[in-house]
């Protein structure tokens, strides 16, 4: 009898042969059996202060790597307090096994303590999910969780563990392999449609790549770059697809949508080819759909067919995986430049003059510095220069989280790290201990409202606990910003519930945590606090005090066309005599 | 407008819900929905009808393919296909109108699977409008109450099952999240 294992020792065995580094989670009164097990197993866990932040730090490790975050919950209550999470990376794509305690098999369905129906809640926050009904099905399950949460299109998937499986015995054979007969993977694209999407490109003439968040998920930079390159593509990435083309590339135009770019939105409206590349056309990118690239022909890739032709109908509908197709595309370009390239030239030329001149016509805006109130902007602007492009900078939703899209400087992939899809609040700070945790040795700014912040407050504990050195920002104007915004331009400016005037003095609160924080209100302050905060080697809370009523510009407003952005503050009229 | 869809899907706990919570979440109405296994224990058939803009129908059909547990998903809304429903009715039926509703039930093709001097119950099969027109006459002879089984469909074109073959377990099969340098 000496070879049989326990259900949690499995669990574990599997989670080894995935690779799996560390565990986010919060233990429980049915988990107990799988805690026993990891007491003494090299994965390491992180014990986080709410499940939520369990999820939300899988994510921030999933985004910031590649690799699959994993996080933990007991049955009921720390299930239930998974969903946020879940659904925030259903939404981003992001690749997340997420382990539940269950009460035993013997007590499902009775109402049992802790009892809540896990499988039925995160069927549809999940892109599978699994509930373990006996023992000898666990590895299999396991593993298949791992290969649906990593390959595809990525999302979170859910394994519901009841006690007795981690408790119960049996003898461990490794999963050699799996089998989901009905998960199809297309991934190498339709040579002819590829053929068709390269005589298309050189015959445009005001081609616009519009790269999301699936470059980056599919590490496609580097094809992304060619191609760019290879046809002199002008190019926006969307608010997950920062990075996927440097920053600081020449190509680069900007982020289009809501908030994205003059110049961005311009080109999306006057395009007359769409090359979308792991995209899917969302609204806060699209604007009012009648009115989103009237002109264009459409070339639309992605690995999930679903999202072709679901808002905006293809001409190419290429289904794969965004890497291959594009190497096949960049190969099938490079093949009829030759000839192909001429003809468009000057047509090529006239339109990225004419994208030179809206962005320099309006670039992203800072408004006037005053001695007196640091602007937000500015904020962001400080953090860019000493991100350089190359730290990792996580955020929640809101404001902050578009003025650091707008202002910062991606230079690689996975370094922006933010809700975006779900547009969770409370994001930021536990996404930054996951992408901490992945990446020791790099630069990581937490940048959160201060409604945000207060929403994942308690995991300041897990920060000082794990010594992880994040430089937590918080855009402090004392409002929930981006709703006070709305409010003013769309509710006559009748301010509902948006006020925080109580916000936690933070020299004391990082210091009863025991690291240092700081609140900077002038703007003269404001680069040597940074550079404080950056040198300290620990962890560091630093308070900005922003000037409360910016809003973000540009802004299309919802349901507005993208061509019809607001680009600033109405101006004052003067007073005539 | 009626969309007719055929789904082939593992027989596996909460395969029901993923397809009805999918409908639900997405705003697909659905109109009725029959599931049952298949000669091979391990699957099941189910046939929706969904009242679905014809724009969408693609949509409706690659959504359901999504699932995992879903083999095939077809729209046999305008493809080869026969479709029957059946229909299960009891009628109070009096001494005079007995013989009346028996012929009208031949010819209906309906059978009677159940007599009594209250009345009958009756079986019928046949194309869902054929039913209605039964089911409303029926109901002019005296008190009905019905049972519908809701359509079941079979495709008349022989589609060859594309089906993901086994994958090697283990870190190298993260291949879709290889780490990046």
């Amino acid at each position: 009898m000496s070879n049989l294992m326990s259900g949690a020792k499995m669990l574990l065995e599997c989670l080894n042969r995935e690779g799996v580094e560390c565990i986010f989670g919060y233990p429980g009164g049915v988990t107990l059996p799988f805690y026993d097990a990891l007491y003494d197993h090299p994965i390491r866990h992180v014990l986080v202060r709410h499940e939520q932040n369990a999820a939300f730090a899988a994510s921030g490790y999933a985004k910031a790597t590649g690799r699959v975050g994993v996080c933990c919950a007991t049955s009921g209550p720390g299930a239930t307090n998974l969903v946020t999470g879940l659904v925030d990376s259903l939404m981003d794509s992001v690749p997340v096994v997420a382990l539940t305690g269950q009460v035993s098999t013997s007590l499902i369905g009775t109402d049992a303590f802790q009892e809540a129906d896990t499988f039925g809640l995160t069927r549809s926050a999940t892109k599978h999910n699994f509930m373990v009904k006996n023992l000898a099905e666990l590895p299999q399950i396991i593993h298949e969780a791992f290969y649906l949460a990593a390959s595809g299109r990525p999302g979170p998937v859910l394994v519901d563990v009841p006690k007795d499986v981690f408790i119960g015995r049996g003898h461990y054979q490794p999963v050699e392999s799996i089998h989901l007969p009905g998960y199809k993977l297309m991934t190498d694209g339709h040579s002819g449609q590829i053929r068709r999407a390269a005589q298309m490109i050189w015959e445009a003439e005001r081609p616009l790549v519009y790269a999301g968040g699936g470059i980056v998920l599919g590490n496609a930079s580097p094809e992304l770059r060619e191609l760019v390159e290879l046809a002199d593509l002008p190019t926006v990435c969307t608010l997950m697809g920062l990075g996927g083309l440097p920053g600081s590339h020449p190509n680069f135009i900007s982020m289009p949508g809501m908030h994205g770019s003059y110049a961005a939105n311009m080109a999306m409206y006057n395009t007359d080819l769409i090359i979308g590349l792991g995209v899917r056309f969302d609204d806060r990118v699209t604007g009012r759909l009648s009115n989103f690239a009237p002109h264009a022909r459409v070339i639309h890739v992605d690995i999930d067919p679903a999202e072709i032709s679901k808002i905006r109908t293809a001409d190419i509908p290429i289904v794969g995986d965004v890497k291959k197709v594009l190497a096949r595309l960049n190969k099938a370009l490079a093949e009829i430049k030759a000839e192909a390239e001429a003809a468009k030239r000057s047509a090529r030329v006239a339109w990225w003059s004419q994208i030179r001149e809206w962005k320099s016509e309006h670039p992203f805006a800072v408004p006037p510095a005053s001695p007196e109130e640091i602007k937000p902007q500015q904020l962001m602007q400080e953090i860019d220069r000493i991100s350089d492009g190359k730290a990792i900078v996580t955020s929640d939703v809101g404001q902050h989280q578009m003025w650091s899209a707008q202002f910062i400087r991606f230079d690689a992939p996975r370094l922006w790290v933010n809700s975006g899809g779900l547009g969770s609040m409370g994001y930021g700070l536990p996404s930054a201990i996951g992408a901490q945790f992945a990446c020791p040795d790099k630069l990581v700014f937490a940048i959160c409202g201060d409604g945000g912040f207060q929403m994942s407050l308690p995991e300041l504990a897990t920060i000082v606990n794990y010594g992880l050195p994040i430089k937590i920002v918080v855009m402090n104007n004392g409002y929930l910003g981006m709703v006070r915004q709305w409010q003013e331009l769309f509710y006559n400016n009748r301010l509902s519930s948006v006020t925080l005037d109580t916000f936690p003095q933070v020299e004391m609160l990082a210091g009863a945590y025991g690291f240092k924080g700081r609140t900077v209100e002038k703007p003269g302050e404001l680069a040597s606090a940074l550079a404080e905060a950056v040198a300290d080697p620990g962890p560091y809370l630093l308070n900005v005090k922003v000037s409360p009523f910016e809003n973000v510009y540009p802004m299309v407003p919802a349901g507005g066309a993208i061509n019809e952005m607001v680009l600033g503050p109405p101006q004052p009229v003067p007073v005539g005599d | 407008m009626l969309q007719i869809i055929s789904i082939l899907m593992e027989n596996k706990p909460g395969a029901l819900m993923r397809v009805t919570g999918l409908f639900a979440q997405r705003n697909y109405n659905i109109e009725s929905l029959t599931v049952a296994r298949t000669l091979d224990p391990a699957l099941s058939r189910m046939t929706i009808v969904a009242d679905v803009d014809p724009k969408i129908r693609p949509q409706v059909i690659k959504q359901i393919n999504k699932l995992v547990n879903v083999l095939q998903a077809t729209d046999l809304t305008e493809a080869p296909s026969v479709a029957r429903e059946l229909v299960l009715l009891r009628i109070r039926a009096t001494m005079e109108s007995r013989t009346a509703i028996l012929k009208e039930a031949e010819i209906f093709g309906a059978r009677v699977v159940d007599s009594s001097v209250d009345g009958f119950a009756l079986e019928v099969t046949g194309e869902p409008e054929k039913l209605d027109e039964f089911i409303n006459v029926m109901a002019s002879y005296g008190d009905i109450q019905v049972t519908r089984s809701g359509l079941i469909a079979v495709s008349l074109e022989m589609k060859k099952l594309k089906l993901a073959p086994p994958v090697a377990t283990g870190v190298e099969s993260n291949s879709g999240a290889a780490v990046i340098a």
